[in-house]
């Protein structure tokens, strides 16, 4: 049981475009995971083929020892809940909203939500820290606000694997850190595994505990931030010239980009 | 209960009332006039000239305009909560164009004298084959691409309308008449049996599209969310498309071309009581029927003793209330 969630060889794409290759990896229950590789890399084809919007072409995926090919809809949103780049809005209220991640667990001819249904949901939008504005319409949201909500209709989908696609990446640093934080939260209060996407290196050294770098298609290398976000492994994966120290307070990689006056600097000072 | 069902049960039990009243306004109104506290005297008689205006000709119109406009107000919801776009109805997804050109065919080649029931069955064959067309190809990549499909529903309902001006210019004058004045638009059927259809189609839409209630809800974010959410979304839709095509197939056939219920009256149910579609579903079926209750009277009273097409006032009273309600929209902050 150490495997919780396996990914073996698969490979999945779109016909005649881009396509990934031979992609396996495995994580253990209760990590968080991060995918990170250039735009281009197959980072999104990766995650539309682990929650099951784009099928295999090969290779398989395991979810507790359950092959998750075998799941229906409603059993894989029961066991994976999927939070997208941008947070739907629309007018419906927040509670409303977060209430659909019940829609996996209802029952043929019921119509309405059960007492547990609305229980579940008040209990992660608490958590979530978006039940003060449960009665609010989520266009009136702002986007981080509208982030939370996706996240609390997520959780009451109350999945094994929660699989987000760079939920940060149009937040400011605010909102980034308070997204990322409650992730971490969930991840060590609720044992909760999480994979996702995000652009952020720094970020996903600083709340990641293993790093999936594509590239091309294909997995780099994969590890702890330690070994995986080294500068030789970013030169090479992203073609750009980077410094790479450790953080002297969490002692994990942090990254600074070079520029070209400051490259110049560099060589005429070694020069 | 909790205060948002208590709200629904109050919107519902309202329009409810509103229908009532109608039907009973409408059933006293007319060249004869009829007090409504004669009314029960006159069907206990079962004779008369009074009772036969009463149950042959006015009650079944009341039944067809709620069935006819109970089916449109739920055929443009469905459609508005897959497409996400508040300005679809079965008119832009060609729907209606293909049920028209198919009971067109059926005038022009004589096929509804062997049996009335000709006409509902070309309405609904010309409405499905219209959806399987537009459905086939607008599939890119294995699956359903929406934009496309509302420009292929589009271009489909400028070929029908085209063949239909082709039939109807090698067709004999007494066709074109025929023609002519069923696309109008009308509630006046003699026939009790496509009545009786009519109700019966309406009806079983309305079950059909209420188990879909919670999925609509869902699918209102968008097909791949949906389908992250548990919902089966290709197969939903599927079946929505069926029912909805049905029904607008049925209600071409029956009553002609009547515009615009599909769009106002779910679009109002909407900003009214909220998009979840368990409360809306029921709010557009009897909304659509009181809208065109309403607009048959008035259609039958306003020029009395002649009778507008009702088509004419659904058009001009739904396109007006519908530039009022754009204006207001733009004048509030943006909520979609």
């Amino acid at each position: 049981m150490t495997e919780y969630l396996k990914i073996d060889g698969i490979s999945c794409g779109y016909s005649g475009a881009f396509s990934l290759g031979n992609i396996s990896f495995a994580l253990k229950k209760g990590v968080f995971a991060g995918i990170i590789g250039p735009n281009g890399s197959g980072k999104t084809t990766l995650f539309r083929g682990v929650s099951g919007e784009l099928p295999l072409r090969h290779g398989s995926i395991w979810l507790n020892n359950v092959n998750v090919g075998q799941f229906n809809n409603r059993q894989r949103a029961q066991n994976m809940a999927i939070v997208g780049q941008f947070p739907e809005t629309g007018n419906i209220t927040v509670e409303d909203y977060v209430l659909l991640g019940r829609l996996p667990y209802r029952k043929a001819l019921q119509f309405f939500e059960t007492d547990e249904d609305y229980a579940i949901a008040k209990k992660y939008m608490r958590l979530t820290n978006t039940y003060r504005f449960k009665d609010k319409l989520l266009s009136q949201l702002s986007g981080g606000e509208q982030q939370l909500a996706a996240i609390a209709q997520a959780l009451t989908q109350e999945p094994k694997l929660l699989l987000l696609d760079e939920p940060t990446s149009h937040l400011d640093i605010t909102h980034q850190v308070q997204v990322l934080n409650l992730l971490q939260r969930l991840n060590e209060e609720l044992g909760l595994t999480v994979l996702m996407i995000i652009h952020d290196l720094n970020l996903a050294s600083e709340y990641c505990d293993y790093l999936i770098m594509m590239r091309e298609g294909e997995v780099y290398c994969k590890g702890t931030p330690t070994e995986v976000l080294t500068y030789q492994n970013i030169e090479e994966v992203y073609n750009t010239v980077v410094i790479t120290l450790t953080n002297p307070n969490s002692l994990k990689p942090a990254i600074f980009l070079v520029s070209e006056r400051m490259m110049s600097n560099i060589d005429k000072s070694n020069g | 209960m909790r205060k948002k069902y208590l709200g629904w049960l109050l919107f519902g039990l309202g329009l409810l009332a509103a229908l009532v009243c109608a039907m009973l306004y409408s059933v006293s109104t007319g060249e004869v006039s009829i007090a409504l506290s004669d009314i029960p005297r006159i069907l206990s008689s079962k004779e008369g000239m009074e009772y036969f205006v009463l149950t042959q000709i006015r009650m079944p119109r009341i039944v067809l305009a709620i069935a006819v406009g109970g089916s449109l107000g739920l055929t443009g919801s469905i459609l508005q909560g897959v497409y996400r776009n508040p300005l679809v109805e079965p008119y832009t997804l060609g729907i209606s164009g293909g049920a028209s050109l198919g009971v067109a065919i059926v005038i022009v080649f004589g096929l509804h004298t062997i049996n009335m029931l000709m006409l509902p069955l070309a309405g609904f064959i010309g409405a499905l084959a219209t959806i399987f067309l537009v459905y086939t190809l607008s599939i890119r990549k294995g699956s359903l691409d929406i934009n496309r499909m509302l420009l292929i529903g589009v271009m489909i309902s400028f070929v029908a309308s085209s063949a239909m001006m082709f039939l109807m210019s090698i067709s004999t004058a007494e066709d074109l008449h025929s023609i002519v004045f069923w696309i109008m638009g009308s509630l006046d059927e003699p026939n009790t049996q496509l009545v009786r259809l009519m109700l019966g189609v309406s009806l079983f839409g309305l079950c059909v599209t209420y188990l879909f209630a919670r999925p609509l809800n869902a699918l209102q974010l968008g097909q791949s969310k949906a389908e992250h959410l548990g919902i089966n979304a290709s197969t939903a839709i599927r079946i929505l498309f069926v029912v909805a095509s049905l029904m607008a197939g049925i209600c071409v056939s029956v009553a002609g071309v009547i515009g615009f219920v599909g769009l106002i009256i779910p679009h109002l149910v909407r900003i009214i009581i909220g998009s979840d579609f368990r409360i809306s579903l029921i709010g557009s079926f009897l909304g659509g029927g009181l809208f065109l209750v309403v607009s048959d009277v008035v259609a039958r009273t306003i020029i009395a003793p002649n009778e507008l097409p009702i088509g004419v006032i659904t058009g001009i009273v739904g396109g007006l209330i519908f530039m009022v309600v754009l204006s207001n929209m733009r004048r509030k902050p943006k909520l979609s």
